[in-house]
């Protein structure tokens, strides 16, 4: 058990430390380099040699990711070109601000996902389940930009419940975001319902077939008492490595969400910093949604070891 | 006359297949059941056996519906009941004891919990009451230390294990009947011996009704006062069972009986030929599935026992040795080693003219691989379900004779032929073809590399009984044709029997005994092969499997006389065993003295009971000198 | 074949999704014969234009034709990402099927890297990637193709692992097969379904991506139509003239469900239970 979690952590810490290579190396294998890419035509004489010096361009390409990696354990993810700050006096508060987004709409979404999953599960090709999972359907494929767009069309222009756009200044309070991340809320929400619930529907109807189900109609037990204390923990244990890997469409779908409805989070921060060829800025970015996704994952892992006994007791 | 508990009444059946034509699987079935009898019903696969067992507690499998007919359980029509009302009796008056425990109980609930559940269902304890009920019903069925495998989860507990927690769990709510649907089915033979022993006992002090449903007549003999015959969804014959084993009427039940392989029928294998050439040896061959990683090295772990060691074997031109063995006995590794899959750590592995086989196959030359063919167990998953048959058997063709086009498909046609199988074969597909004529396209490949060894991994352990029989008298009419050698790997010790000259015995990994059938079978001398033949359950009523008492019960559950073959693989740990030659080849791998040879013998095990013990003075004899 | 296909009409989801995905395959070939205007022309006496019997979906801020863009905005998206969803089941396929047979340590090794790779928001990523070599087919082709290739390669190996496992694949070996033989002639035919349907279904899913990169601004660039683009343009005027957004919208949104109703379609009449397969 302690080896396995060990070891879970390990994965974790590997895959940061790959995911921040693969960014770092990215970057390296540009012609010319971060400078040049940011100054453009402009990328000569001491213009150039300020930049240079102040990113410490001049140190070898290992020592550079060295530091860049201690600074970032540290919460220094280095200088933005653009803006003329360290990163990080730029990226807390919109940071807080995407977790608020992010985390109220998994709040919302994972425990209603995984209900509809079941019920839909248990229900298998009767009515319920095919409006679930054709509405699931849709959610999935529709892009979020037009969800968002109709649901602004709907509600901002139409019925003007909620803001189309957020208009907050900078360093506005939790309470006065609310009412600007509904909308968004919904639509990160309504991809992250379908894909969970798609998946947690096939693990329900998985087990349902299984000769324990099978074994427990025959005990006599109750069909609610079934599902509650035979199917439930079962088909979980499979659909929560799925949930984690969904958050990467969370993830993904913020950037969407944000720039749609003009959310002054990670996301459009992190494509101004694009516009703006402000490569240190897209590295920090890239590279905390990484490890928020990571960390996700972990917690995926280890709730299994939680759920499934299996794991608990052999150390596979 | 006595009122009958259960009454199936014209019971059918069935499912509506596509293009919504009724399907049924049992067809207008009766059945009668009278409290505290036990009825056997015996089939094949597709005889709708389950199914009926499972009508009797009004439960069809997903996808089939009633056609027609009544099952009456104790006064109640289980099909008219309302849903509470059947759930009620489920569990409670009448329990289920499913096929495969390990599948059927939830894998996230602790044995305790999964017993307490029906206890809470069916009856009005108290908490702490409950909790106590849970260990006397694990403690009724013989576990040991019940109160600790009550806080166990199903993975942590031997497949005998469960079975029993299963059993516990039937017995929860006080069943008037229990439903067992091959209970014992993929246990290994000994720990089905004690499983159906435990049964009888349970039936006869609980005077419980019970329903046995087989496809092991062996089985059906010793645990059933009455049996049903059923073939494809109706009842054939229906009587006591010493009747219908003793005189059976209908003609597919004469059929089903002959085709069985006894364990005391002679072989009928043509006379050993001394002078035939050696085509296979193994020298003290030692195979291990565990590489030391990194990690071993590092911490300098001690290398694991390996999974076979210290075999020693011979096999001659156109003969058979057969390797029994329960599950984790090595008998299918050293066949996987003999066909290159895994490579052998020590010892020496080779063919006629001193070919070495101790190479995997990737290092072997092509003619060393034709030499060497191996048949599959299941013929299913060993034929290509995206090739034809002719495809199939053109592979070692083109391999090995560098065969193609027409040439290819005349040489293919005629293997059919000689597997009694019609050339139009070659264009289906393995899913156009039932499990019989599949084996014979696995046998047919086999022998179109015309090998010298052919390996035969339990190549009818997943065929029904009529099946095997044609499958088995296949094989040996290719040997004589061809002369091949078989190694021959079955748990089933009546159909080594059946089909081999040589027969070892195999036990974790190690030889126990080795020589011609004949001997071997008459005069078994290891306790283990002793061990292993008593436990064989044949189809007489009258036969009784020699087992182990209740007092060894408790011990373990694998009985003293495993225990006594463990200590004998402790005390030579790694060191060459004991060997002692009772003639014409007859060796048997045993360290003991004298003295503990007579305690072996104890209570209940009377040498001179059974055909199959040795008599002490020629144990003595031959042990004497070891020491 | 024939047969496959009689057997993907028969469901009404998969005959629509086979309509709809060949309606859009379709108007994209032929949309230059069929558009009645340049999808690029600019008319100032035409600014956001109702729609109309001139103009069938109205006008957009430039005064185009937005009907004409509409049907010119499907070429670009499905051509880079029909050649992304191509390259990503081919190598992730291969890969996917090389690794599972193979199985053993080079796997184990192989498996962490692609798991690392899963570990990375790929959009994220592609952003990155666009940063640097900056935006267009030519980055976003290898980047998708690549990314969607890790996914696709984790499906398929786990399938190939359990085909290399069954007693055929032993039999070959057995027999001395090599590796390729056992590749092309055991392991592969068993997968080949496999990889039809998650190359289809990764296709829909790379459209969706691609479009979120044109809606950001980083796929297709002016004056190219393009359906993401278009509604990152037009947005801003979705009060006055919603026309401008919602046809391309509708579009994209069509097409993406056609070819998963497609994709899932085809699944079901090969027998594949796609719903325990992930979209990563």
């Amino acid at each position: 058990m302690p080896t396995l979690i060990l070891r879970r952590f390990g994965f974790a810490a590997f895959t940061i430390a790959f995911v921040s290579l693969v960014m770092f190396a990215a970057v390296e294998a540009l012609p010319g380099n971060v400078c040049t890419s940011f100054l453009q035509r402009f990328a000569q004489g001491p213009r150039l040699e300020r930049c240079i010096e102040q990113q410490g361009l001049d140190r070898p390409a290992l020592v550079r990711y060295g530091d860049w990696v201690a600074g970032a354990a540290q919460g220094d993810f280095g200088y933005s070109l653009k803006k003329r700050k360290p990163v990080n006096e730029l990226i807390w508060e919109r940071f807080r601000n995407t977790a608020l987004l992010g985390g109220i709409a998994a709040l919302l979404a994972i425990p209603l996902a995984i209900f509809l999953g079941i019920a839909a599960g248990v229900r298998r090709d009767r009515p319920v389940d095919l409006s679930l999972s054709g509405a699931a359907m849709l959610a999935m494929t529709i892009p979020e930009f037009v969800t968002a767009t109709a649901l602004i069309y709907v509600f901002a222009i139409l019925l003007q419940w909620f803001p189309a756009v957020t208009i907050v200044s900078p360093g506005a309070s939790v309470l006065q975001m609310l009412p600007n991340i509904v909308l968004p809320v919904i639509v990160l929400s309504a991809v992250l319902i379908a894909h969970i619930m798609r998946m947690v529907r096939a693990s329900v109807i998985d087990v349902m077939a299984s000769d324990y189900v099978q074994m427990a109609r025959l005990k006599g037990v109750p069909e609610r008492q079934i599902i509650r204390k035979h199917v439930v923990p079962n088909a979980m244990i499979p659909a929560l490595n799925v949930i984690a890997l969904t958050i990467a469409w969370l993830l993904a779908g913020v950037v969407v969400v944000e720039k749609v409805f003009n959310y002054p989070g990670l996301g459009t921060l992190m494509i101004q910093a694009i516009y703006d060829r402000d490569l240190p800025m897209v590295q920090a970015v890239a590279l905390i949604f990484s490890v928020i996704y990571v960390a996700v994952n972990l917690l995926a892992d280890l709730a299994a070891l939680v759920l499934d006994p299996r794991l608990r007791r052999k150390g596979h | 006359m006595t009122k009958s508990l259960i009454n199936i009444e014209d019971l059918s059946v069935g499912f509506i297949a596509k293009g919504g034509l009724p399907t049924p699987v049992l067809r207008q079935v009766s059945l009668e059941l009278v409290a505290g009898e036990t009825l056997g019903i015996v089939g094949e696969s597709g005889s709708g056996k389950s199914t009926v067992a499972l009508a009797m507690m009004g439960y069809l499998k997903p996808g089939l519906s009633l056609f027609g007919g009544r099952a009456v359980f104790d006064g109640n029509d289980m099909f008219a009941l309302s849903e509470k009302k059947r759930a009620k009796l489920r569990g409670s008056s009448i329990a289920l004891i499913p096929q495969n425990a390990g599948q059927a109980l939830t894998p996230t609930l602790t044995i305790g919990d999964q017993i307490d559940e029906a206890l809470q269902l069916h009856t009005d304890l108290s908490g702490a009451e409950r909790a106590a009920k849970v260990v006397e019903l694990l403690n009724r069925v013989r576990l040991p230390e019940p109160a600790e495998i009550a806080k166990r989860y199903p993975h942590e507990l031997s497949g005998g294990q469960q079975q029993r927690a299963a059993v516990a769990m039937a017995l929860a709510g006080n069943a008037k009947a229990l439903l067992l649907d091959e209970p014992t089915t993929g246990l290994d033979v000994t720990t089905q011996a004690h499983i159906l022993e435990f049964l009888r006992e349970l039936a006869r002090e609980m005077g419980v009704a019970m329903v046995y449903v087989s496809h092991d007549m062996g089985v059906i003999a010793r645990v059933a006062d009455r049996v049903a015959v059923m073939y494809s969804g109706e009842i054939v014959e229906e009587g006591p069972t010493r009747r219908v084993l003793r005189e059976p009427r209908h003609e597919y039940t004469k059929n089903l009986l002959a085709a069985i392989p006894r364990l005391d029928a002679p072989n009928k294998r043509p006379n050993l030929r001394p002078d035939a050439q050696q085509t296979l040896k193994l020298d003290d061959v030692a195979i291990s599935y565990h590489k030391p990683g990194l990690l071993d090295r590092l911490l300098r772990r001690p290398a694991k026992r390996p999974n076979v060691e210290h075999v020693s074997l011979g096999l001659k031109r156109g003969q058979t040795i057969g390797l029994v063995g329960e599950s984790g006995s090595g008998k299918s590794t050293i066949l996987r080693a003999i066909a290159g899959l895994v490579e052998a750590q020590g010892g020496e592995i080779a063919l006629a003219g001193d070919q070495a086989l101790t190479a995997p196959v990737g290092r072997r030359d092509r003619e060393t691989l034709r030499r060497v063919q191996m048949i599959f167990q299941n013929a299913d998953a060993s034929l290509n379900p995206r090739q034809t048959i002719g495809e199939i058997l053109e592979a070692p063709l083109r391999l090995y004779y560098g065969k193609k086009g027409k040439q290819a498909e005349g040489k293919a046609a005629e293997l059919l032929g000689a597997v009694r199988l019609p050339a139009e074969y070659l264009r289906r597909f393995p899913s156009q073809l039932s499990g019989g004529e599949k084996q014979r396209v696995g046998i047919a490949r086999a022998f179109a590399a015309n090998p010298e060894v052919t390996l035969c991994d339990e190549i009818t352990s997943a065929l029904d009984v009529s099946v095997q029989a044609t499958a088995l008298e296949l094989l040996s009419r290719l040997q004589q044709e061809n002369g091949s050698s078989y190694v021959f790997v079955s748990h089933d010790l009546a159909v080594v029997r059946a089909v081999s000259d040589w027969v070892a015995v195999l036990y974790q990994g190690r030889l126990c005994e080795v020589g011609p059938v004949e001997k071997v079978y008459a005069n078994p001398f290891h306790p283990y092969t002793r061990l292993l033949m008593g436990a064989v359950l044949r189809p007489d009523p009258d036969a009784v499997p020699e087992i182990l008492n209740e007092v060894d019960l408790k011990v373990q559950e694998c009985g003293y006389s495993k225990l006594w073959a463990e200590i004998d693989m402790e005390r030579t740990k790694s060191k060459q065993p004991l060997q002692h030659d009772l003639g014409d080849g007859h060796v048997v791998y045993f360290n003991m003295s004298p003295e503990s040879v007579a305690q072996m013998r104890v209570k209940g095990r009377d040498p001179a009971a059974g055909s199959n013990s040795v008599p002490r003075s020629s144990a003595d004899r031959v042990l004497e000198p070891a020491e | 074949m024939m047969n496959l296909l009689q057997t993907v009409i028969s469901r009404p989801s998969g005959a629509l999704g086979l309509g709809l995905t060949l309606f859009h395959v379709l108007m994209a070939l032929f949309a230059p014969w069929i558009a009645p205007y340049d999808p690029t022309m600019q008319n100032a006496d035409a600014i956001l234009l109702a729609p109309s019997f001139e103009h069938w979906m109205g006008t957009d801020t430039l005064g185009r034709d937005v009907f004409s863009r509409v049907l010119h905005g499907g070429r670009l998206a499905i051509a880079v990402t029909f050649s992304a969803a191509v390259i990503a089941t081919l190598w992730g396929g291969f890969a996917g099927i090389f690794f599972g047979t193979v199985g053993g340590r080079v796997d184990e090794f192989s498996m962490r890297i692609v798991d690392a790779f899963l570990s990375m928001p790929w959009l994220l990523f592609l952003l990155l990637i666009i940063s640097i070599g900056g935006a267009g087919p030519v980055t976003i082709i290898p980047t998708l193709g690549f990314f969607y290739g890790v996914a696709i390669l984790r499906v398929v190996r786990g399938a190939a692992m359990q085909v290399a496992a069954r007693d055929f694949v032993t039999a070959a070996k057995a027999r001395g097969e090599r590796l390729w033989p056992v590749i092309a002639r055991e392991v592969f035919p068993n997968l080949s379904d496999i990889l039809l349907v998650e190359g289809a279904m990764r296709w829909s899913w790379m459209l969706l991506a691609f479009s979120s990169l044109s809606f950001l601004g980083f796929g297709a660039t002016p004056p190219t139509p393009d359906w993401g683009l278009m509604v990152a343009q037009e947005r801003g005027l979705l009060s006055t003239a919603p026309w401008g957004v919602f046809w391309p919208c509708f579009a994209l949104s069509s097409l993406i469900i056609g070819i998963n109703l497609l994709a899932d379609a085809i699944g079901k009449a090969l027998g594949l239970d796609r719903a325990t397969a992930i979209a990563v």
